[in-house]
């Protein structure tokens, strides 16, 4: 064998690796056609799960309180973490860096915690709101990443451009560097939408006992009992983040190295 | 760069109006919480949970290191800390055994496939964290087909059938599962850069396969394989969800206790303790591992 053949045996452990990846996505996928209340073996085709899921008031309150925080979260978030990068880049300082990544860096459950503790002090009553608030705070940081990234790739001198043909630092952004980077804006935005929606940790100590987004929901129908009515929430579920993703990462291709 | 630097100092002003906002939010919802939680440490437990007032009627501030006491003198703490490394160790390892072989195969692709390769890596990463919990859920249940195997092939040499779910297999398992992209993002990273003439030369020299592998591409890789070991390690040490589904009565990690601490116990200064220990804990192996692996890529490179 030469040391540019690739050998079967690196094949066959890839991919066991890529099967180890997906299999166990793909039986919850599976599961949510079967008509069976146990997820063990394969017994008929049935849509029936699907539309006790369209029937389920809990499940409807909980994907519309999930949807409310995704869109506030990754609208605010997307604002301020395109300036956390614009800031990153330009003017290069060193505390914003920390304070945008270290909420990335650490465990979540400890910045779950320290917000617990945080609104529980200032007498900020838990839920939708103080979900939003957390949400904001760990998406910014991806967005800022992809942002950075897209205005690395960016030719500065069209900006510096603007400015010397009179451009107020405003319009020369408004007008040049916001329409270059939008790409990455929007895919920074999805991106935080896709987290916001996932988040379970962090959710699950800011939202108080009366708030439920679906990710809560979903840990509490496990706990208590199996049913493939969650691997059809769940199928929905994916198809809806992994759809956003593969448009984010098309936008912005450096998405795939910034993780 | 030198023009952007000209730009930000002509224009402090819209330095601190692009810089401003995002600063400020993550000091309030990020930097001070932080600082709260360290306080909290060091103050005494609530009658009813939570925190005791912060100072007494006479106006003495009532801080202690009782909560940090507790935690270093009673065994069960530190034994729970061993045991979440101990997982978070052993997660490490099979990442990096699953991810070494298709890192490999990646960075030897043609490089129109990469990508594409690379994104079916990340892409179960995005899906649900709690629906690829709940995958192993169904996978190790005790009425599946890998259950019904395992438990056949005990029983015809005469064992007691197993339960694969509620186990310390079944928190590992999970572990490396959602862990594994962590792993091969950066193991990519690193073995894309290798300069294959230098295996040719190896090969040339009379190395065998084995020989090229460990005495140059590994060394070589060292940095992509201490980020990597990283961003699991660090991630899977602080994890509760998984020992809180898929684990026994006797997998409980630091995630589970600090959990209890919180929503069950109420005993906030001792919960804002095991966070801290974490945090410390995280902090310190980042930063050996950033360490190690600018040691390993110096090393590497001179070998």
């Amino acid at each position: 064998m030469t040391a540019r053949g690739r050998s079967p045996w690196l094949w066959a452990a890839a991919i066991a690796a890529y099967a180890f990846l997906y299999v166990p996505l793909v039986i919850v996928v599976v599961y949510s056609f079967n008509d069976s209340r146990l997820n063990a073996e394969w017994v008929g085709f049935t849509l029936d799960w699907y539309r006790r899921l369209a029937n389920d008031s809990d499940m409807l309150a909980a994907a519309g309180n999930s949807l409310l925080i995704g869109i506030t979260a990754s609208l605010v978030s997307t604002v301020l973490g395109t300036m956390a990068g614009v800031a990153m880049h330009r003017y290069r300082p060193r505390l914003l860096p920390i304070l945008v990544f270290a909420p990335i860096a650490i465990p979540e459950i400890l910045m779950g915690v320290s917000l617990l503790i945080f609104f529980v002090l200032l007498n900020f009553t838990l839920g939708l709101v103080s979900v939003a608030l957390a949400h904001i705070a760990f998406c910014i940081g991806f967005v800022a990443i992809v942002v950075r990234a897209r205005l690395a790739g960016m030719d500065e001198s069209l900006t510096e451009a603007a400015r010397d043909c009179g451009a107020s630092p405003a319009n020369a952004f408004r007008y040049v560097t916001l329409p270059l980077i939008m790409p990455g804006v929007i895919a920074g935005a999805l991106m935080a939408f896709t987290l916001s929606i996932d988040d379970f940790v962090i959710t699950f100590f800011t939202a108080g006992a009366g708030t439920v987004t679906l990710p809560l929901l979903i840990y509490s129908m496990i706990k208590i009992s199996v049913t493939p009515e969650v691997n059809a929430v769940s199928t929905l579920l994916m198809l809806l983040t992994l759809l956003l993703i593969v448009i984010a990462a098309k936008l912005s291709p450096t998405l795939l190295r910034s993780e | 760069m030198k023009p952007t630097a000209k730009t930000g100092r002509a224009a402090p002003a819209g330095r601190w109006l692009v810089m401003g906002p995002p600063l400020l939010y993550l000091v309030v919802f990020f930097a001070l919480p932080a600082l709260i939680m360290v306080v909290a440490s060091f103050r005494s437990p609530g009658e009813f949970g939570g925190l005791a007032p912060l100072s007494d009627e006479t106006g003495k501030l009532d801080l202690n290191v009782e909560s940090y006491a507790r935690f270093f003198t009673e065994s069960v703490y530190l034994q729970v800390f061993v045991k979440s490394a101990w997982y978070a160790t052993l997660t490490t390892l099979f990442c990096l055994l699953l991810a070494y072989p298709l890192a490999t195969l990646i960075a030897q692709s043609p490089k129109k496939y990469r990508d594409l390769l690379l994104l079916l890596v990340i892409l179960p990463f995005w899906s649900n964290f709690l629906i690829r919990v709940y995958a192993w859920m169904i996978i190790l249940g005790p009425n599946a087909a890998l259950a019904r195997m395992v438990n056949a092939a005990l029983g015809s040499v005469g064992l007691a059938p197993v339960s694969l779910l509620f186990s310390a297999f079944a928190v590992l398992t999970c572990l490396v599962y959602v862990h594994l992209p962590f792993m091969v993002l950066p193991l990519y990273a690193n073995l894309e850069k290798h300069d294959r003439a230098l295996l040719d030369a190896a090969q040339d020299l009379g190395a065998n396969a084995w020989n090229r592998f460990w005495r140059i591409t590994f060394p070589l890789s060292l940095p992509g394989v201490f980020a990597g070991a990283a961003l699991v390690f660090i991630p899977a040490l602080g994890i509760f969800a998984i020992p809180d589904i898929l684990g026994g009565p006797d997998d409980t990690m630091i995630g589970n206790l600090i959990k209890t601490q919180f929503l069950e116990t109420r005993d906030w200064p001792f919960g804002s303790v095991l966070s801290i220990v974490l945090t410390v804990a995280a902090l310190v192996l980042a930063g050996l591992a950033a360490w190690v692996a600018r040691r390993g890529a110096r090393g590497g490179v001179g070998a």
